[in-house]
This record gives structure tokens, sequence and C-alpha cells, in this order.
């Protein structure tokens, strides 16, 4: 086991658990309690919590500073970062500083547009993108210098992840481009949430085919849908989202009361199919305020208890 | 070329109103091809602040004219004589018209008559689309002759982003995705190994980041 940071998860993975993450949103406000409160409802039943990052571009508590929370609560942050607010010298800095708080995983994104957010009118920066955001951790990490050349005093300690979305288009180069973020060095990948999975399936067989499945821990990102109407928005109005129509029958053929029920049914059938999928090495839980139900999915899929590592 | 769009009607008056003499000033290059600010426009444009002014029972004169280019010196000059009559010109040229313009008539306000807004073409009658966004140092020869600065929402070198969907762009179904265009194109030039590589880091420094910027060519000066 060749392990290269301190992370928990890149230990876990490393061992050959299945691990299990889950992401938590900051509150649109300054009380930490809000964040604390959604992790102490998953904290047992996973091995890291992702934070994001001013998700769909809404204005909120920073995600580095929500990390910090968590790590002391002595918990695992992921920190999600977009290059889509910050140059390369926030970038950097940020990565300093939370590897001054020992936070040791990251996630690297180049963010949704901010024209879905509250800030519409707002520049975007991109002077750098995901795949260069990559780059820059791991040269940061492995070679212990900033982009300018200078020496890192105490280096960042990150285990590095990306996303990856097999439903987006086109299609074809959705693999490359996974080869792409491995050849920049990206070591796990967290997928878009997956509600076709048989498209997934073909994903992950064309990435197997080239060897990338042993090159990089895949987590399926997983969402249970509240209901026939949440399913109907995600696949009409959230870009790059695959919501098959049976699936949206389904939910819609029970009623209302019962649909979220039937919601958290159809994430753990999803998750049993996906354990036996060969490449899959956890899953990426994102109960988008539902943080309370995800004990109950790792429970029921056999992923509970964790691994003390 | 340059693309300009109209300016509302309201936002000129504001300007212009305590006027009595004014010269609307248009610009026979690009804004003439996007019919922003060429001799039609400056004629229309016209016309219409006389029937605004003549309604509001405000006599105002108000001149015309069109310069081959307002971003050269030589056909500035040819309004020097008449220049100094009005209390303000407004100019249907590009920003760099207007500025230029002002530049060579210091003590004469300058309007801008047009929204300048990017580097275009035409892409049928009434239509114009953004092609550059003069970063300073090309890539196209590495995207398929498509510009991922520019085409691009988010200026992504290695791109699409997970928001690409049926060949559109995440924040529009109206707008192409840049990406899916330059995979288009590496496919036709059976070029997708290039696809793999990956784009290093930009130097900006020769983007707008870098400052106001300058090209110097001693081999074309006098
Ligand atoms: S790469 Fe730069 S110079 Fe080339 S077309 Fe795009 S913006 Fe213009
Ligand atoms: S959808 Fe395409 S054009 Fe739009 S931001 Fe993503 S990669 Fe760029």
């Amino acid at each position: 086991m060749n392990v290269k940071t301190p992370s928990k998860l890149e230990k876990i993975l490393k061992a050959g658990h299945l691990a299990v993450t889950s992401e938590c949103g900051p509150p649109r406000g300054s009380d930490p309690e809000a964040i604390k409160k959604k992790a102490e409802l998953i904290k047992d039943h996973v091995d890291g919590i992702n934070i994001t990052d001013n998700q769909t571009s809404v204005t909120r508590m920073c995600s580095l500073a929500s990390c910090i929370h968590l790590r002391l609560m002595g918990l695992e942050p992921i920190l999600q970062m977009v290059t889509r607010d910050r140059n390369r010298i926030a970038l950097q800095s940020d990565i300093l500083g939370a590897a001054s708080f020992d936070i040791h995983n990251m996630l690297c994104l180049s963010g949704d547009h901010q024209s879905f957010g509250d800030c519409k009118q707002g520049q975007n920066v991109h002077d750098i993108d995901s795949m260069q955001l990559i780059q820059t951790v791991r040269y940061m990490r492995d070679e212990g210098k900033f982009l300018g050349g200078d020496d890192i005093k105490r280096p960042p300690n990150m285990f590095v992840g990306a996303a990856a979305n097999p439903f987006a288009d086109p299609f074809e180069i959705r693999v490359p481009r996974l080869a792409k973020k491995i050849a920049a060095g990206v070591e796990f990948i967290q997928t878009q949430c997956i509600y076709n999975l048989d498209k997934f399936e073909e994903w992950m067989r064309l990435a197997r085919e080239r060897g990338l499945t042993e090159k990089v821990f895949i987590l399926a990102g997983m969402t249970p849908m509240k209901s026939a109407g949440m399913a109907k928005y995600m696949k009409n109005r959230v870009p790059g989202m695959d919501v098959p129509d049976e699936l949206v029958k389904r939910l819609a053929g029970v009623p209302k009361e019962k649909q979220a029920q039937e919601g958290i049914d159809i994430c753990v059938e999803a998750i049993q199919r996906l354990k036996e999928m060969e490449g899959v090495k956890g899953f990426h839980i994102m109960a988008i305020e539902w943080e309370e139900k995800v004990p109950e999915i790792v429970e029921r899929t056999g992923l509970y208890p964790r691994p003390k590592i | 070329m340059i693309v300009a769009d109209k300016k509302p009607i309201e936002e000129i008056v504001e300007e212009v109103k305590d006027c009595d003499n004014i010269l609307i000033l248009g610009c026979n290059e690009c804004v003439t091809v996007c019919e922003a600010g060429g001799k039609k426009e400056v004629g229309i444009l016209a016309s219409a602040l006389r029937m605004y002014f003549l309604n509001q029972g405000k006599d105002m004169k108000i001149d015309e004219r069109t310069l081959e280019r307002q971003c050269d010196q030589e056909y500035l000059d040819e309004i020097r004589d008449i220049a100094d009559q009005y209390d303000a010109i407004v100019s249907l040229a590009c920003g760099v018209g207007v500025q230029f313009t002002a530049e060579q008539y210091h003590s004469i306000p300058i309007y801008p008559g047009v929204n300048t807004c990017f580097l275009g073409a035409t892409e049928e009658r009434g239509l114009w689309t953004e092609r550059c966004q003069a970063c300073g140092q090309c890539v196209l020869a590495r995207t398929g002759g498509i510009c991922p600065v520019s085409r691009c929402a988010k200026r992504l070198l290695n791109g699409p982003c997970g928001g690409s969907s049926n060949g559109m762009c995440e924040i529009s179904k109206e707008l192409a995705c840049g990406w899916q265009l330059i995979v288009n194109r590496l496919e036709a030039l059976d070029k997708m190994d290039d696809y793999e590589k990956i784009f290093p880091i930009k130097d900006w420094s020769t983007d707008r980041a870098g400052g106001p910027r300058k090209v110097v060519r001693e081999d074309v000066q006098i």
C-alpha cells in the first residue's frame, strides 16, 4: 500500500475498502452550527465529507472555513475548490491555508457558471481550469513549489480528486477526458449523480478497457430523489444530468407521501448494482439538504460500519 | 471586426439634452458592417433625435458626418475645421473610435452612441457572434481553429465541462458549446489524439490581465 498523504480517504481506498463520502453545503449565513449539525448527522457513516464551494454559484459561507469547522470536530473534510472565483494566487493561497489546518483532501472543479447563481452580473475568473488546478496542487505537493517556481516551506499534503460527468456531451470524449485528468495527476474521482446506470456501465467499460480504473479510484455519485417533481426538474433543468423516463415514471407512480421513500429505495438498489461493477471503488452520496437520510442508505447497502483506519 | 450594437436613444438623449448644436459622427468601418454606426445609422439617429427634441419644443441643430475611420488621425483631421462649433459630438464608432476622437478634440465632449460588444463576425443578416477576445497569444493552432477563450463560457483550455449538453453550453440552450465545436473539428481533422494533450496553464499577461497593451513594430516604424 503506497500511501502518499495523511488522508484517511486515501488509506481506506488503498486498503481495498469501498469508500463512502458525502457532502454538505455550507449555510447562507455565518452560523457555524449549520454546517456542524449537518456533519453530525453523517459523520459515523462516511469516510470523508465534501464541502461544496458556492455550488450553483449561489453565495454561501466559504468552503475552506466550513472545512476547518469539520477538521476541528476531528472529521475528514474534502475541500471543493472551483476555478470560477479565484485566480492562481488565491487558489494556491487557499490550498496552503487548508493544509495549515491539516485538511488532506481536495476536489478540483471548474464550477457552475455564475449565471446560475445570485450574482449573475459578476465577473468570473477562470485563470486556470480544473485540469490545471489538479496539476497545480500536485505540483505544490510533489515538487514542494509554487507555480512561480519558489520553494514552499511545509508543502500541502493533499489527496487530489476531481469530478467526472459520464453523462455530459460529447460522450465520446468522456473517457479520454478522464484519461486526461489522470495524466494531470488526479487520484480519485467523484462522478456526477448516476441515474442512467446503463450509460454509466458503458462509460466504466470504456474506462476499464483503457486501464483507467487501475489508475484512479472512482467513487460513483448518488443522489436520492425526494419526489417525482425533483426528478423532472433534474431531468429538464440541470445541465449534464441524465434522468431516464422510467425513473420519473416509477416515482410518479407512487403516492406523493411515499415518493421520498421510493427515491431512497431507488438509490439503494442502484448502489447494490454498482457495488458489483468492476472499477467502482466507492460511493459519493450527495443527499442535497437531506443529510439525515445518508445513514439509512449506507446501512441498507451493507456499507456500514465504516472501516477504522 | 469589432461588433457594436445601438445604444437606447434615451441614453443618448440624456447626454445631449442640454446642447444646442451637436454632430453625429459615424464610421465607415466595422460599425458600418454591423449596421450600428455607419452613414445609414447616423441618419436614422439624427432624424430620431430631431423628432424627439422637436416634440419637446427644443430647437436643436443636429449635423451628420461619417468618416472613413475614427481610429485614424488622418481621417479625424477632416473635421478639424468644424469641430469647434459643436457643443458635443456623438460618435457611433466603436470604443476605440470614440476615444481617439476624444483625444483629438480635447475640449469637446464626446459621447458614445453605440455599445461596443466584441470581436466577431456576421453569421447572417442581423446576427453577429463573438470569435475572439484578443488574448494576445493565439491558441487556435491547438484547438482545431475554434477559440476556447471566446467560445467557451468558462474559457476552459481543457474542456468541455460537465455541463455540455446536446452540443449546447450549460448557460443557454441557444449557445453552442465551444468545446463541442472543438471536438467536432478535431474529429474532422483526424486529430483526436491532440485532445488528450493537456493544455498548460496559460500566460494571461498578454491578455487584459497584463494591463493596457501595446504592439511595437520597429520593422515598420518610420
Ligand atoms: S486564442 Fe486568443 S487571439 Fe486566438 S482567437 Fe482566441 S482570444 Fe483570439
Ligand atoms: S458547456 Fe461548453 S462552452 Fe459552456 S462552459 Fe462548458 S465547456 Fe464551456
